[in-house]
């Protein structure tokens, strides 16, 4: 029997891995009472499942199916006039679900919403393209990158792959290095496929270095002879990690107060 | 008093030189090799810098076309997505023989860092290539190298294109 390995997340591992990095965890605060995001989320009512404030912008979730009146409340009662950027995270793997969003500007306050919703596979989300035009171009590539398909969009097709193409490329199901469609398109494409055998499979370099390998990689800052033994009978250790910091980035505000 | 003189002589008694046709051609397409204006990334730049007044692509006699059917050279300079990889054989075939390529950069021989599902892993598995040019990007110096060895190439071969033992992957 062969090791099972885990197929829903494909993902190449970085084999370089700082050490003294953390990933900064962005702290959450709740909402002032009277601040205009709290006028927003009063404005929103029902349809705010949580909403709480991260570096300065308020998070909503909200259910998938008032996406349009939820957007629709945004811009023409609370002057968000503009949908500056939306996609999509694969969370498949954790929670069988994909996280949707979309980061809304209001040019007059300064201030910025992500509306945040979660659709699961196979569902279908409502364009909004109707209220921003910007929308267009992001739900197509939502849909290309993910395979989420959009309601109502007038021209849903692939937007950065061929049209073509089999697979979502940020799925964390499709490998880093394509799957077998991926690594033939070109020579399928341009020659057949009967050209596959000619021409060959692709010669991928993993890039990989080893760190006690001195035949194949020459040690920086110092030099060793060809196929030395350098590491004075060390093994490869894990990677350990120093504890956790919280980075505080709500506490400075730069630009935005100097400008009012 | 005439300085000139004819030396009676040597050459046959005439002011005449004589070669081989495959010379003469080779003196001809060596020296007027048109590239196709074709960037595809940051080589592009170093391209268009070596076309340039500074690094002076004209005085070789390569003078960049912008149409496939009057260039003679293909400088591929840079990464070769997959959605490309169609357009650029189209931009290939479309050339009149003679022709010859030159791989420009790391991501035109072999992918270079983008390791990914996007990109053609090396331009040689959709089209001939003649001159693999190393570097990330390669100065307009080292292109100018790359030109001449293609010069040289080309003055190694037979006039006749049929002759050649060049690798062509070809339509059948």
């Amino acid at each position: 029997m062969r090791k099972y390995t885990p197929k829903d997340n494909v993902q190449g591992k970085s084999y370089y891995t700082d050490r003294f990095w953390v990933a900064p965890r962005v702290p959450r605060t709740t909402l002032e009472e009277g601040s205009h995001f709290a006028k927003v989320v009063e404005t929103l009512g029902e349809f705010s499942k949580e909403s709480y404030i991260e570096v300065k912008q308020l998070i909503v979730h909200i259910d998938v199916k008032e996406v349009v009146n939820v957007m629709k409340l945004l811009k023409e009662s609370c002057g968000y006039t503009q949908c500056s950027e939306q996609s999509a995270v694969d969370y498949l793997a954790q929670d069988g679900e994909f996280e949707l969003f979309y980061q809304m500007l209001n040019i007059t306050e300064a201030l910025r919403v992500r509306v945040v919703c979660r659709i699961k596979k196979g569902e279908a989300v409502e364009s909004i393209s109707e209220l921003f035009k910007s929308a267009l171009f992001a739900e197509r590539e939502v849909f290309d990158m993910f395979g989420i398909k959009i309601n109502n969009h007038p021209f849903l097709k692939r937007i950065l792959m061929p049209e073509d193409w089999e697979g979502h490329p940020l799925l964390k199901t499709y490998p880093m290095i394509g799957d077998e469609f991926a690594s033939w398109y070109e020579v399928d494409k341009i020659f057949g496929k009967e050209y596959r055998d000619v021409i060959g499979p692709e010669n991928r370099d993993q890039s990989k270095i080893e760190r006690y390998d001195t035949k194949r990689f020459s040690r920086v800052g110092y030099e060793v002879p060809f196929d030395a033994d350098i590491s004075n009978g060390e093994k490869e250790q894990a990677i350990e990690y120093s504890e956790t910091i919280l980075v505080d980035y709500t506490t400075s505000s730069k630009q935005l107060d100097e400008r009012r | 008093m005439a300085q000139h003189q004819i030396n009676y002589a040597s050459s046959a008694g005439l002011p005449i030189a004589l070669t081989s046709v495959d010379k003469l051609v080779n003196w001809g397409r060596s020296n007027s090799l048109w590239p196709l204006t074709y960037g595809l990334a940051c080589c592009a730049i170093e391209m268009m810098a070596s076309g340039a007044s500074r690094y002076d692509f004209d005085r070789m006699g390569t003078i960049f076309r912008a149409s496939p059917r009057q260039a003679d050279v293909m400088i591929l300079a840079g990464t070769l997505s997959k959605k490309h990889s169609e357009f650029a054989r189209r931009l290939y075939d479309q050339m009149t023989e003679p022709k010859w390529v030159i791989s420009m950069g790391s991501c035109a021989n072999t992918g270079g860092m983008f390791n990914t599902y996007a990109t053609v892993q090396g331009v040689d598995r959709i089209i001939p290539v003649d001159i693999y040019l190393p570097g990330c990007a390669p100065r307009p110096e080292t292109l100018q190298y790359a030109m001449m060895m293609l010069q040289k190439k080309i003055r190694r071969e037979s006039a006749n294109m049929n002759n050649n033992t060049k690798q062509n992957l070809r339509l059948v």
